[in-house]
């Protein structure tokens, strides 16, 4: 039993319980205290001091984040010295800020420009010292840009890359009016660890770290009459642009996101759930083939446990820090890019279109995505699989820019070939949903019935616990998957690259004996992601989790080789999973990274 | 192999492997090395499994450990208000004179770098300065000419590194 205590805040009585912070005992008791360096999944840092707070019978002034409730502590949020102080605070932030805003990225959508607002900052009494220092602006990396000069030094970025995704690849550096955040030897952001997961983009304040956006880029193709534009779209985006559209968080948007691509003027407006059920063919066919050779012709170049590779975050992390495991990596490309290979084949083919022609747009939830569209080696379609990749917050923009009433929209279907889809892919935007696609399929094809969990739910798999087990055991199986009589398929699913590192740690150690397991860069998976609408929380990503398995369940299928249009494709065009022509489209390999 | 990674290895192997051992190994390279080259901090972050990043946040807290190629004799000289006073601004132009070389430089045959430095708490023997560990004061252009030759003779007869 947690002892109460009791405390007033402006006045306000409130009991809490002993060690809540003065901020918590606030929210508690309906007073907002701003806030800045806090945020709700990083560690308290207590450095910006926007949340000064004055305690009665004390000389300074306490930082409400950092501060525990004590019996009967007076406390005054909004007082004459803590107005005054607090606005000197934001003055002094604003000093070492550069404050073009009309030209940033993030001008409406900056915490730090919101409480400039809120405190009417009309007039700077101190020196501006943006002018003074040296900043640069590191461009190089496909998917962020980070800018020294709008950076307050709060450390939200740090915290997160240490914190949610134990990458580091950012660090403080420094000290004093010279301490700046910043990577190793100062080296750009694209030569270091960082796995483009954006996950600080997601948590920065201010416009000091942003991804690269290709909103023009995108313009200028839909604006051009010899191209044909085929937009994808991930699974989380339809649960996240509502909110980024002022709609509420976890509000399931598919239809009106439809809509808006085509009143934008793509000209297919395309679905990257029809390509998740593809990769679950795919991936669960290599997994069958895994097992068999593993636990039937005992392959030692065959190696178990296998772990997804829709991520492309995980994909540039474990190439980085365990590049002695990407044997484990399904060989399957992540459904973006199965989707860009298929758009300039499969698609140009049965349109009659001249691949050259086609532009390949994909909207998704992350910014590793852009990296991912990157890489050398996707253009196996013979040209740039994905072309350009815009996030959830991108699309947005467009839509605005478009002047779209995007609540007045009428709900509208993905086109045809491409865009239909099954329960099994949209889950793929929340942790655990790849595995539990997998599983619905692989233990269908292996004993011909429905995988044993009510109504398909594996509730094993779900949920925000950092790392999930789950175990079927296969009984009675068809007679060509005979060998699996008995086995105990042990899967795993990681989020957030600090979970991901866990797994990888006791698999190394070989304390796991996993055959599968599922891996995702950031925190809840996809519907997490480092384009998915700021700000984030895990009561959001609750939310947006919600809004993904309600629309699963409203699926008329959910299996994923129950998608007609994944027939008509094997049929078509591919013959069968890990086919010759699927091998070379669908699958892709690795690269062995420097960890420092 | 790099008499670095030797360097690193056996330091790692005295003072220990856990993140609060970085501090030691790092004075270690440094007393060596003069400083902590990319390739330094590369190794002792293996060596801790650490991430790189965080020893070169940690390297460049502190003014004592560099984090850039650095002379044989690095001179330190305080560039406080009471060292100011008593005429170190004519000190360090009798240095930069002599050396050619402007503060944050190093000579070009690798011998001297010149640097400054907060307080060393000699006010009450101003201006003074450090030669690597040495400490020198009462400082004037005469003196200070004086102390450098005597090391650019320490240098030709292949001196100790120490000091």
């Amino acid at each position: 039993m947690v002892k109460k205590i009791k405390i007033s805040i402006n006045g306000i009585f409130v009991e809490v319980e002993d060690g809540t912070t003065i901020l918590d005992a606030a929210r508690k008791a309906g007073v907002i205290i701003p806030t800045l360096c806090f945020h709700k999944d990083l560690c308290i840092a207590g450095n910006c001091r926007v949340c000064v707070v004055e305690v009665a019978g004390q000389k300074r002034l306490a930082a409400a984040c950092a501060t525990p409730c004590e019996e009967e502590m007076e406390i005054f949020t909004n007082s004459l010295n803590v107005l005054h102080s607090r606005k000197q605070i934001i003055e002094l932030l604003l000093s070492e800020h550069n404050a073009d805003c009309t030209s940033c990225f993030k001008n409406g959508n900056c915490e730090l420009q919101k409480l400039a607002s809120d405190y009417k900052i009309l007039k700077q009494d101190f020196i501006r010292l943006v002018p003074f220092k040296n900043y640069t602006i590191d461009k190089y990396s496909p998917s962020i840009i980070k800018d020294d000069s709008k950076c307050i030094r709060c450390q939200r970025c740090v915290r997160t890359c240490a914190e949610l995704q134990g990458v580091n690849a950012l660090t403080v550096a420094y000290k004093g009016d010279l301490m700046k955040i910043t990577t190793f030897f100062e080296k750009p952001m694209n030569d270091v660890v960082c796995s483009t997961c954006g996950q600080c983009i997601n948590h920065c304040p201010t416009g000091a770290l942003v991804e690269r956006n290709y909103i023009e880029k995108v313009w200028d193709a839909i604006s051009d009459k010899t191209k044909h534009v085929v937009v994808q779209t991930a699974p989380a985006v339809r649960v996240g642009l509502g909110e980024e559209l002022g709609l509420g968080q976890g509000v399931r948007v598919t239809g009106k996101m439809v809509a808006a691509l085509k009143r934008l003027g793509f000209d297919a407006v395309m679905d990257t759930d029809f390509t998740a059920d593809l990769t679950i063919m795919e991936e669960g066919t290599e997994l069958l083939m895994r097992l068999k050779a593993v636990l039937v012709d005992h392959d030692p170049a065959v190696k178990l446990p296998m772990a997804t590779s829709c991520s492309p975050g995980w994909i540039k992390y474990i190439e980085h820090l365990f590049p002695d495991y990407l044997d484990h990596l399904s060989t399957c490309k992540s459904p973006q890019q199965m989707f860009g290979a298929l758009a300039k084949t499969y698609y140009a083919k049965a349109r009659n279109l001249d691949p050259e022609t086609i532009v390949s747009v994909s909207i998704m939830p992350c910014t590793a995505k852009k990296f991912e569209a990157a890489r050398p080696e996707m253009h196996d379609s013979g040209y740039r699989d994905v072309d350009y990749v815009l996030t959830t917050r991108e699309l947005a923009i467009m839509i605005k820019q478009a002047g779209i009433d995007f609540m007045k929209l009428d709900d509208m279907h993905f086109d045809r070939l491409m865009g239909e889809s099954t329960g099994a892919a949209v889950i793929f935007g929340a942790t655990g949903g790849v595995m539990e696609a997998a599983l619905r399929t692989v233990y269908e094809l292996v004993t011909g019935r429905d995988v044993p969990f009510e109504n398909l739910n594996i509730t094993p798999v779900r949920g925000m616990d950092g790392v999930k087990e789950a175990s079927i055991k296969i009984e009675n199986p068809l007679k060509e998957w005979a060998f699996l009589d008995g086995v105990e398929l042990k899967c795993a699913v990681a989020h957030g690259l600090v979970n991901a590192k866990k797994v990888m740690d006791s698999i190394i150690s070989g304390q796991a004996n996993y055959h599968f397991i599922e891996f995702m860069a950031c925190p809840g998976g996809c519907l997490g992601g480092g384009g998915q609408p700021i700000p984030t929380s895990p009561e959001i990503r609750l939310k947006r989790a919600k809004a993904i398995y309600a629309e699963d369940e409203g699926m008329p299928l959910r299996k994923s080789h129950q998608n007609p249009e994944i027939i008509k494709i094997y049929k078509d065009f591919l013959g069968k999973p890990l086919s010759e022509k699927s091998h070379h489209l669908l699958h892709t390999q690795y690269t062995a990274r420097k960890r420092y | 192999m790099n008499p670095v990674t030797d360097l690193i290895k056996s330091l790692a192997d005295q003072h220990g492997r856990s993140r609060h051992n970085l501090l030691p190994i790092l004075q270690g390279v440094v007393e060596q090395e003069k400083y902590l080259s990319e390739y330094s901090m590369i190794e002792i972050a293996r060596e801790l499994d650490l991430p790189a990043s965080e020893v070169y946040g940690t390297a460049t807290f502190y003014s004592f450990l560099e984090y850039k190629k650095m002379g044989r004799y690095i001179i330190r000289i305080c560039k406080t208000i009471t060292c100011s006073m008593k005429g170190k601004n004519q000190v360090l132009l009798a240095i930069q004179d002599m050396l050619k070389i402007g503060v944050g430089e190093t000579t070009p045959d690798g011998t001297f770098s010149l640097l400054q430095t907060n307080c060393l708490g000699f006010c009450h023997k101003a201006p003074a300065m450090l030669v690597n560990n040495e400490v020198f004061t009462d400082l004037t252009p005469e003196k200070v000419r004086e102390i450098l030759r005597m090391y650019m003779n320490k240098k030709k007869e292949g001196g100790s590194y120490d000091n």
